[in-house]
Order: structure tokens, then C-alpha cells, then sequence
């Protein structure tokens, strides 16, 4: 069972207007991998992460995950939403909303869970990204670090088996990387299937099973991340590497 | 350093603070501000005695100057003695009080018109005060409220039926700009989502629908939901007049609600969809949870103000016959007992339509101090 994808991408082609920005991605992804994307900007990493929820349509090849195909099926797009959480750069946390209620959001209405129940699980993936004392503030009162904290709260609350992370520390302050970054740790350590795509070497060092690099729409080279940051295959993984590792 | 070395913080100079500060800061900092203040002061002492005297020192209300009881145009002191009276003879008013609030609506029925209007204050309380006890309750009250107040208003379930033609007056006015907006509020909303859809047929019917009722003058609809309207239904149903003007006052509301909760819409961030879309929201429960209360409440002040727009505009009814408070207004002069008082009439009419709008323009003040000083939209 373990050796089945939960994700699978074949041969994912995508368009924005006549520009391609997926070129034949093929991806497979286990159950409790921990896969890092990293790439130039303009490579397509976050498009391809965004097309497993369906945040973006591609237009040829099979997205498959967790046994549900996306097509254009609505109860298809509705059920995979439901396996996956994502997690954006900017937070994109309800701003009318307070934190506990940005959390208890979708397990109310998607999941029609009782409002006190859904309290109490909020306050219980509060203690997990370590803010329970914020539940009550509003998002604009917290900081950027918090705010993706709570943000990350607000995707477990929907008991995912899959976490996508687009870039989750680049909108931080340095000193506010670390605390969202532990608490990614943390979520790979209790066996989380994970996507992210992120420039932060250090937690992809630590807590990467593969490495993915991404160049104009293609998937340029995979590897396990001991071979990726010291033996890399392709010239333009070794340029990227460093670019960002030498600075 | 040692404690002689300390500054002590001084006053600040006498006159930047205080009354006479404030005067000299904001009335006369300059020989430009100086020469202002001093004119509107002096227009504001010509007129504001003046029309204090015209309208309460020196008006009649029951009594003319002789002590005789005002009951027709002759009794009052500007008419019966011109050389030395000038002043208001609000008597019109007093005597048709009647009228100007309830239209011809019978006597023995009016406490259903007051009920209506006691009920719609406390329909209005949840909208106006966000901090209340229960107020998701009261707010059930307010949506089933016009249920009710039709009701009320025009009979059935055991009350006696008042056909609309014998209602008028503020009745009309408050029947006409309450429903329109309440009734165009939702269709506003409906169609902005529709406008913004992606399914071209539902944005191509909403585009038209807002675009023609936006581009035609509220009369011309008027007229169509007089004259046109009927040829529509079926023979033998015949609308109700007072129902035909509301139908064509809400679409023409529904059109201009509609745009500008589009703005409100276009306001917000994708990434509020994305995220909505990412944790498992539907279209619907996206919209009502997440993108419409924070459109609509950084559009509260155009929606307040296109409201009382249409709240005046209420008046043009006057043209196919509806005898709202300025058609009472005016029929009053009309008839030869009270002829050549215009003045008190139309100073009453602008009056009680000023309280309205007024009202409206501080609750949309309120709310958008609200709104800034709130810690409701973060930083996102």
C-alpha cells in the first residue's frame, strides 16, 4: 500500500494563452513523501502544485490523487479539495474573520461539524502551530509568521492527507521564518504527505525525501536530497544550486 | 549627568490650544481664512435669525395673531393681515396631518399603519446596532418584516382589505423607498454574481438586464409599469398600481445595487477565492461566507448613498398619479382653502425627507468610521 501513489502526474501539459507553462510533468508522489520543489521564478512549480488542487485547470495529460482523476467532474474537483490543504505565500487568511473562526470556517460548512465541536478541534490545531492565545484577534492584529500559522491550523483543520506549500516563507520577515518552518518540521515528523515549494535549502536538507527542480515547465532533474545538493546530474540544477546556496 | 542638567518640558504657547486656539488655528490662521469666516458669519447672522423668525418666533401653528382658530387660508395672519405679518402659517400641515402621513387610509384602520411603523424601527435595530444580544434572532424579524407589514398594510388573514389607492402620503414614500431597497438589496447582489460569472449565457442576461434598466430615466419605467407592465400578465389578472411602481422602482434599484457591489466584488483579492476554494467551500458558501460580507462591507457607503438616491427619487410616482408626500403636498395646494401656502408645504416636505436621508448619511458615516478604526480588515 505504501508503495502507491497518492499523487500522479503524467504527462501534464498547461497553457497560459499560447505560452506553455507546463511541459509533459510527470510526478509520483507516496504516501508520507515529503517532496521539496524549488526552481527559478517563472519555472512553473507553483502552477504545477496549484493544479493538484485545482486551483489551476491543465489542459492535457492526468491528475490523479489519492484515487480521484480532476476533470472537469465538480464532485471530483469538491472531494480532492477536501484530501488536500494548501498553504499560500501570502496566508490569504479571512480578514472578517477571527482566528478561531477562520478555522472553524470549513469543518462547519463543509464538513456540517457542530459549531462547539469545531471550536474545540480549532483550539487543538492552535496548540499544534504553538498560538492557541491568539484564537480570538483578528488576522490583521497578528504577525506575518502568525498569520501563517494560523493559516496552516486552518488547512489541518480539515484533516488532509495531503499538504501543498506554495512558498509559505517568502512573504516573512527573517526572524519569523523559523517559527512557521518548525512547524512544518513538526507536520513531517507526524508522517504528513507534503508538497512544497520553497528556497529555504535548510528545511529542504532536513526534511526532504526527493528533491524536485523545475526549469520552463519541465521537471529538470528528481533526486533524493543528499545526491541533489552534492552530485546533481543537469547543468542547470548545478547553476541554480549555485546561485542560491553561494550568496 | 547631573538632575540641575535636566530640561523641564515647558507649556505649550497659550493660544495653540484651548477655544481660542482652535479658533485661531481653524478660523483665522490667515488674512485669506480671516475675510471667510468673517463673511459667512455675517451671511450666517442675516439668515439664521431670519428664518428662525419666519418659522417658529413669528409663525402661526393653531392661533392666528387674533386668537382666532386657523381652519381655512383667510385665518392666517400672512393672509389676513399682509402689511404686518410675513411669518410660516404652518396650519396646513397641522390641519392635513392626516394626509401627509397616512394618505386616505381609513381611520378606523390607521393603528395598522403605525403598528408597521413601530414594527419597522425595531426591524431596522439588528441592521443598526452590530453588538446586540440575540441578533441573529431579531434578524429573522427583520426579513420576514415586509411579510408582515404587507399584511398589516393591506389586509387579510381577518384584517379589513385597504386597496392601495386609499393609501398615500408618507405611507407611500416609506412603502416605496423601504421595499425598493429592500427588495433590490438581494436582486442587486444576484446579479452582480451574475455579471461576474463564468458561464457567458448568466453574464451575458445580467450585463443586458443592468445595462438596459441603467440606461433608461426611472420615469420611462415608471410609465412602463403603469401602461406596459399589464399588457404582460395574463388577461384577468390585474395588477395593483402601488405594486407595478415598486416592481419598476426595485429593478431600477436592483441595476445601480448591483454595479456597485460589482465594484465591491472586483475589490477583493483572488487569493480570498483560492483560499476559500482550497479549504472545500462551494461557489455559494464561498460568496456568502467569505466574498460578499467583505464586499458589501467596504461598498456600505455607495449602497447607502444610491439608497437615498432612490429614496428621493420616490417622488417622480407624483407623475403617474400615486399621491406620495409631495403628491399630499401638493394636492393640498391645490385645493382653494389652503391655495398660496407653498412655501410651509414644500419647507415640510423637504424637511421630513431631509430626516430620512440624513439618518441614512450618518449610519453610512458610522459605519465607515467603523470600518477604518476597525480591527475587521487586517492588513491582508
Amino acid at each position: 500500500m505504501s508503495q502507491e501513489s497518492i499523487i500522479s502526474l503524467k504527462n501534464v501539459n498547461k497553457w497560459f494563452g499560447d505560452f506553455q507553462v507546463l511541459q509533459d510533468v510527470n510526478l509520483e508522489v507516496k504516501k508520507k513523501e515529503r517532496i521539496v520543489v524549488c526552481g527559478p521564478s517563472g519555472s512553473g512549480k507553483s502552477t504545477m502544485i496549484r493544479c493538484i488542487n485545482r486551483l489551476e485547470e491543465h489542459q492535457e495529460g492526468t491528475i490523479v490523487v489519492d484515487g480521484i482523476e480532476l476533470t472537469g467532474n465538480l464532485k471530483n474537483i469538491d472531494s480532492v479539495r477536501r484530501e488536500v490543504g494548501m498553504v499560500f505565500q501570502q496566508f490569504n487568511l479571512f480578514p472578517h474573520l477571527s482566528v478561531k473562526e477562520n478555522i472553524t470556517l470549513a469543518p462547519i460548512w463543509v464538513k456540517k461539524m457542530p459549531k462547539a465541536e469545531a471550536e474545540e478541534l480549532a483550539m487543538k490545531q492552535l496548540e499544534i502551530v504553538k498560538i492557541p492565545e491568539q484564537a480570538n484577534k483578528y488576522p490583521g492584529q497578528l504577525s506575518g509568521g502568525q498569520q501563517q500559522r494560523v493559516a496552516i491550523a486552518r488547512s489541518l483543520a480539515m484533516n488532509p492527507n495531503i499538504m501543498l506549500f506554495d512558498e509559505p516563507t517568502s512573504a516573512l520577515d527573517p526572524e519569523m521564518i523559523k517559527e512557521v518552518l518548525d512547524v512544518m518540521v513538526d507536520l513531517a515528523e507526524g508522517g504528513m504527505t507534503m508538497i512544497v515549494v520553497t528556497h529555504e535549502m535548510g528545511f529542504a536538507k532536513t526534511v526532504a525525501n526527493r528533491m524536485v527542480f523545475m526549469d520552463e515547465g519541465r521537471i529538470v532533474e528528481e533526486a533524493p536530497p543528499d545526491k541533489f545538493f552534492n552530485n546533481p546530474e543537469s547543468d542547470r540544477t548545478k547553476l541554480f544550486l549555485s546561485q542560491i546556496l553561494n550568496h | 549627568m547631573n538632575i540641575d542638567n535636566k530640561i523641564e518640558s515647558r507649556k505649550p504657547p497659550v493660544a495653540t490650544t484651548g477655544f481660542i486656539g482652535w479658533l485661531r488655528i481653524n478660523l483665522f490662521s490667515n488674512w485669506f481664512n480671516t475675510i471667510v469666516t468673517l463673511l459667512v458669519a455675517y451671511f450666517l447672522y442675516q439668515i439664521i435669525p431670519w428664518f428662525l423668525d419666519w418659522a417658529i418666533f413669528s409663525a402661526d401653528f393653531i392661533y392666528n395673531y387674533k386668537g382666532e382658530r386657523i381652519i381655512d387660508r383667510s385665518f392666517c395672519s400672512r393672509v389676513a393681515n399682509p402689511e404686518e405679518y410675513h411669518a410660516a402659517c404652518w396650519s396646513i400641515i397641522i390641519v392635513r396631518f392626516y394626509q401627509f402621513i397616512y394618505g386616505f387610509y381609513p381611520v378606523e384602520q390607521v393603528w395598522r399603519v403605525n403598528v408597521t411603523y413601530f414594527l419597522l424601527a425595531i426591524a431596522l435595530i439588528p441592521l443598526l446596532v452590530e453588538q446586540l444580544p440575540y441578533r441573529k434572532h431579531l434578524i429573522k424579524f427583520t426579513i420576514i418584516f415586509p411579510i408582515i407589514a404587507f399584511i398589516l398594510l393591506y389586509g387579510g388573514f381577518g384584517f379589513e382589505i385597504v386597496p392601495t389607492n386609499k393609501w398615500g402620503g408618507l405611507l407611500v414614500t416609506l412603502v416605496l423607498g423601504v421595499f425598493g431597497i429592500a427588495l433590490a438589496f438581494p436582486l442587486g447582489i444576484i446579479l452582480a454574481l451574475g455579471r461576474r460569472s463564468k458561464l457567458p449565457v448568466i453574464s451575458m442576461v445580467c450585463t443586458l438586464f443592468i445595462e438596459f434598466i441603467r440606461g433608461v430615466p426611472l420615469i420611462t419605467l415608471l410609465f412602463f409599469g403603469m401602461v406596459m407592465l399589464p399588457l404582460f400578465l395574463p388577461e384577468g389578472i390585474n395588477m395593483d398600481g402601488l405594486v407595478r411602481v415598486l416592481v419598476a422602482v426595485t429593478l431600477f434599484q436592483a441595476a445601480y445595487m448591483a454595479e456597485v457591489i460589482r465594484g465591491g466584488l472586483q475589490a477583493i483579492p483572488q487569493g480570498q477565492y483560492e483560499a476559500a476554494q482550497s479549504v472545500g467551500l462551494s461557489y455559494w458558501q464561498m460568496n456568502r461566507k467569505i466574498i460578499l460580507p467583505q464586499a458589501i462591507r467596504i461598498t456600505i457607503p455607495s449602497i447607502v448613498n444610491t439608497s437615498i438616491g432612490l429614496f428621493k427619487d420616490t417622488t417622480l410616482v407624483i407623475i403617474i398619479g400615486l399621491l406620495d408626500l409631495l403628491g399630499i403636498g401638493r394636492g393640498a395646494l391645490a385645493d382653494a382653502t389652503w391655495m398660496g401656502l407653498s412655501n410651509e408645504v414644500y419647507v415640510f416636505v423637504a424637511l421630513v425627507f431631509f430626516i430620512f436621508t440624513f439618518g441614512m448619511s450618518r449610519y453610512s458615516l458610522y459605519l465607515e468610521n467603523k470600518l477604518k478604526t476597525g480591527i475587521n480588515m487586517g492588513a491582508d
